[in-house]
C-alpha cells in the first residue's frame, strides 16, 4: 500500500467517500482538512411505489462509472492523487449497501490505497458539523430511513430519541404517495407535502405519540391516510395536519435531550431538514434553551458522498481502517455501537 | 391559589417547568406546563390539558398501587399547573454513578420492584428514566412525571416503558447500563413472577421492530454475506 499518499499534507491529501444506502449513489471528494471538492449525486426514482431494493441497487451500478467520472472532473484531480476510499457501510438497504461496498473495494484495491467503511448516520452529523461550524451539537437526524436525536457523550454519539418504527421521512412519503402527489428528480415527495401544507389553514385532530424519549409515527401516518380516503377534508389541511402533529412530535423529543444535556447548539440534519416548518419549530425551542440552531445546507442534507468522504477522512486520521476481508455491510448498524475518536 | 411565597425556578424542563415554593406554610413544587411556541396552540392546549388531568390521576393509583408519589395539592387544569408535595432527596440521575456496585444493584431492585407494581395494576409510568426518581433521606424512592403515562394493562405497553427504561440507562449511564437493567429485571422478576417472562420477551420483540436491530431474523442471513 502507498503509504505516502495518506502522510501528505492534508489539503492534498483526498478521499473519496462512496454514499449507497437507499435510493441516491452518491460519490463526493474530500480533503483530509475538509474541503469538499466535489460532491456528485444520481437518484433512482422508482415509476411507482416506493423504493425497490434490488431496482435501486441495479440504477447505482449503473451509473457508478459516471457518477465517479463526474466526481474526479469536477475536483480536478486524477484516481492516483486519491489517498483513501470510504463507503457507507450502513445502516440502509442490503442491495444499495452492497453495490456501493463493491465500488469502494475495487477502488481501494486497484488504487492501493486504505479502505474505511462509515456509518451513515454518523456522516450525516458530521457534514453538518463541518458545514455549520456547530462542535457539540444535540442532533435531530431525519430522513427516509432515520429519526433520531443525539448528542456526544464519553466517545460515543448516544441515542436521546428515535423512532419506535417508522421514519419521519417515510411516513411524509408515503403520505404523499397516498394522496397522488408524483416523485420527481430533485423534488423528494416530501417537499409536495411542505408545498401544499401552506395552504392549509385547519388543524385536524390526528394521533401524538410520544414514549418517554421516543416516538411512534406509523400510528399517525395510518389516521392520515383514513382521513385521506374518507375523501372529507382538504388535501392542504390534512398535510398541514400532519406536519404539524409530526413536527411537534419530533421537536418535543428534540427539546428534552436540549434540556437534559444542557448543550448550547442544536444541529438539524439529513433530508427533512430542508422543511421550512420543520426548521421554524426547532428554531423556537433552541430559543427558549439559549441554544443556537445549525441548519445544514440543502445540497449536504440529502444522502452524498461528501459527508462520507469527510468522515472517512476524519476515521482515518483517528485510526480507523476497514481491511477488505471485514468490509461487509452493516444493515442496521446503530450509531451508538460507533466509537468516535475525533469527537470531543 | 392561596397563600404563596415568591417561587424559586427548579428546573427548566422540556416538558414543565419545576418552581420550589411555600405555599400554606408547606414545601410545594409547582410544575406548570408552559405554552409552546412552536407546536399550533389548539395541539398544545389539547397535549398540556391532557397530561395535566392525567398526571395526578395516574400518580394517585400508582401511591394505591404501593409506589411512593408525591402528595398532590392543588390542580389547575386551565393553566396547566399541579401543586404537589416537594420530596427531600436527590434525583436518581445524580446518584447512581457515585454508587458503589452492591448499592446500586440494590437501588436498581428496588426500581425494579416499583415499575413491577405499576405494571401489576396496569399503570404505564411511560417516561421511565432515572431523572424522574427521588430517592428520599429516608431511603425511600419516588416517582415522579407521570405526564406521559397512562392506565393500560396491554404487554405491548408494559414491554415499552421497560424497553424506555433500558434505552434511558443506555443514554445516560452507559458505563453501568447493563447491569442495572438486569438488576431492574432482577426486582421486576420478583414482584410479578410468571407475568414478567412475557414482559421480557415482549420488549426483544420491540427492539426487532425498531430500525437499528442486529438481531433481527430475517436479515442475519445478508449481514455475513458481502
Amino acid at each position: 500500500m502507498e503509504q505516502s499518499k495518506v502522510d501528505r499534507d492534508p489539503r492534498e491529501a483526498y478521499c473519496l467517500g462512496v454514499e449507497s444506502t437507499a435510493d441516491d449513489f452518491g460519490i463526493g471528494i474530500s480533503t483530509f482538512n475538509g474541503e469538499i471538492l466535489a460532491n456528485v449525486s444520481d437518484a433512482y426514482v422508482p415509476l411507482e411505489g416506493g423504493i425497490h431494493p434490488r431496482e435501486a441497487a441495479r440504477h447505482h451500478a449503473k451509473v457508478a462509472d459516471k457518477v465517479l467520472a463526474d466526481a474526479l472532473k469536477k475536483a480536478e484531480i486524477k484516481p492516483g492523487d486519491l489517498s483513501l476510499i470510504s463507503f457507507s457501510q450502513g445502516p440502509g438497504l442490503g442491495p444499495s449497501l452492497r453495490t456501493g461496498a463493491t465500488v469502494a473495494r475495487v477502488l481501494a484495491s486497484y488504487l492501493n490505497i486504505p479502505l474505511v467503511g462509515v456509518n451513515h448516520s454518523i456522516a450525516h452529523i458530521e457534514i453538518g458539523k463541518l458545514k455549520t461550524g456547530a462542535l457539540d451539537p444535540v442532533t435531530l437526524y431525519v430522513s427516509g430511513g432515520n429519526t433520531i436525536v443525539s448528542a456526544f457523550a464519553s466517545g460515543r454519539y448516544r441515542v436521546f430519541g428515535e423512532t419506535l418504527d417508522i421514519a419521519l421521512g417515510n411516513c411524509l412519503d408515503v403520505f404523499a404517495r397516498e394522496a397522488g402527489f408524483k416523485q420527481r428528480k430533485g423534488m423528494p415527495l416530501g417537499a409536495a407535502v411542505e408545498q401544499s401544507a401552506v395552504g392549509g389553514k385547519t388543524l385536524i385532530s390526528l394521533p401524538y405519540v410520544v414514549k418517554g424519549m421516543d416516538l411512534s409515527l406509523s400510528g399517525l401516518l395510518t389516521a392520515a391516510k383514513s382521513l385521506l380516503h374518507e375523501g372529507k377534508y382538504k388535501l392542504e389541511d390534512l398535510c398541514y395536519s400532519l406536519q404539524e402533529h409530526a413536527f411537534s412530535m419530533v421537536t418535543e423529543v428534540t427539546e428534552r435531550a436540549l434540556a437534559h444535556t444542557e448543550k448550547k447548539e442544536l444541529l438539524l440534519t439529513g433530508g427533512v431538514a430542508a422543511n421550512k416548518r420543520l426548521q421554524l419549530m426547532l428554531s423556537a425551542v433552541a430559543e427558549e434553551h439559549e441554544s443556537k440552531l445549525n441548519v445544514v445546507p440543502r445540497e449536504f442534507a440529502m444522502d452524498n458522498g461528501a459527508m462520507i468522504a469527510w468522515t472517512g477522512a476524519l476515521s482515518y486520521k483517528h485510526g480507523c481502517l476497514t481491511p477488505i476481508n471485514e468490509s461487509h455491510v452493516n444493515l442496521r448498524w446503530r450509531i451508538d455501537k460507533v466509537d468516535v475518536p475525533w469527537a470531543k | 391559589m392561596g397563600e404563596m411565597t415568591e417561587r424559586t425556578l427548579l428546573k427548566k424542563g422540556a416538558e414543565a417547568s419545576l418552581y420550589a415554593a411555600e405555599w400554606h406554610g408547606k414545601s410545594v413544587v409547582i410544575k406548570a406546563r408552559l405554552p409552546k411556541k412552536y407546536r399550533p396552540e389548539k395541539l398544545d392546549k389539547t397535549i398540556r390539558t391532557y397530561r395535566t388531568v392525567h398526571e395526578p390521576q395516574l400518580m394517585h393509583e400508582a401511591k394505591k398501587a404501593g409506589v411512593p408519589t408525591p402528595i398532590i395539592y392543588l390542580v389547575d387544569v386551565e393553566n396547566a399547573i399541579i401543586i404537589m408535595e416537594h420530596i427531600n432527596g436527590r434525583q436518581v440521575k445524580k446518584l447512581l454513578e457515585d454508587l458503589v456496585a452492591n448499592e446500586r444493584e440494590n437501588l436498581c431492585v428496588k426500581i425494579g420492584e416499583l415499575i413491577a407494581k405499576l405494571h401489576k395494576n396496569g399503570i404505564i409510568h411511560g417516561d421511565l428514566t432515572t431523572s424522574n426518581m427521588i430517592l428520599n433521606d429516608e431511603g425511600k424512592v419516588y416517582l415522579v412525571d407521570f405526564g406521559l403515562g397512562e392506565k393500560n394493562a396491554e404487554l405491548e405497553a408494559k414491554g415499552v416503558d421497560l424497553h424506555l427504561m433500558k434505552r434511558a440507562l443506555q443514554s445516560t449511564h452507559y458505563q453501568h447500563a447493563e447491569e442495572c437493567f438486569l438488576a431492574i429485571v432482577k426486582g421486576y422478576n420478583s414482584v410479578l413472577e410468571n407475568e414478567a417472562k412475557d414482559v421480557l420477551d415482549k420488549i426483544k420483540e420491540i427492539e426487532r421492530r425498531g430500525r437499528y436491530v442486529a438481531e433481527r431474523k430475517q436479515e442475519r442471513q445478508n449481514e455475513v454475506s458481502v
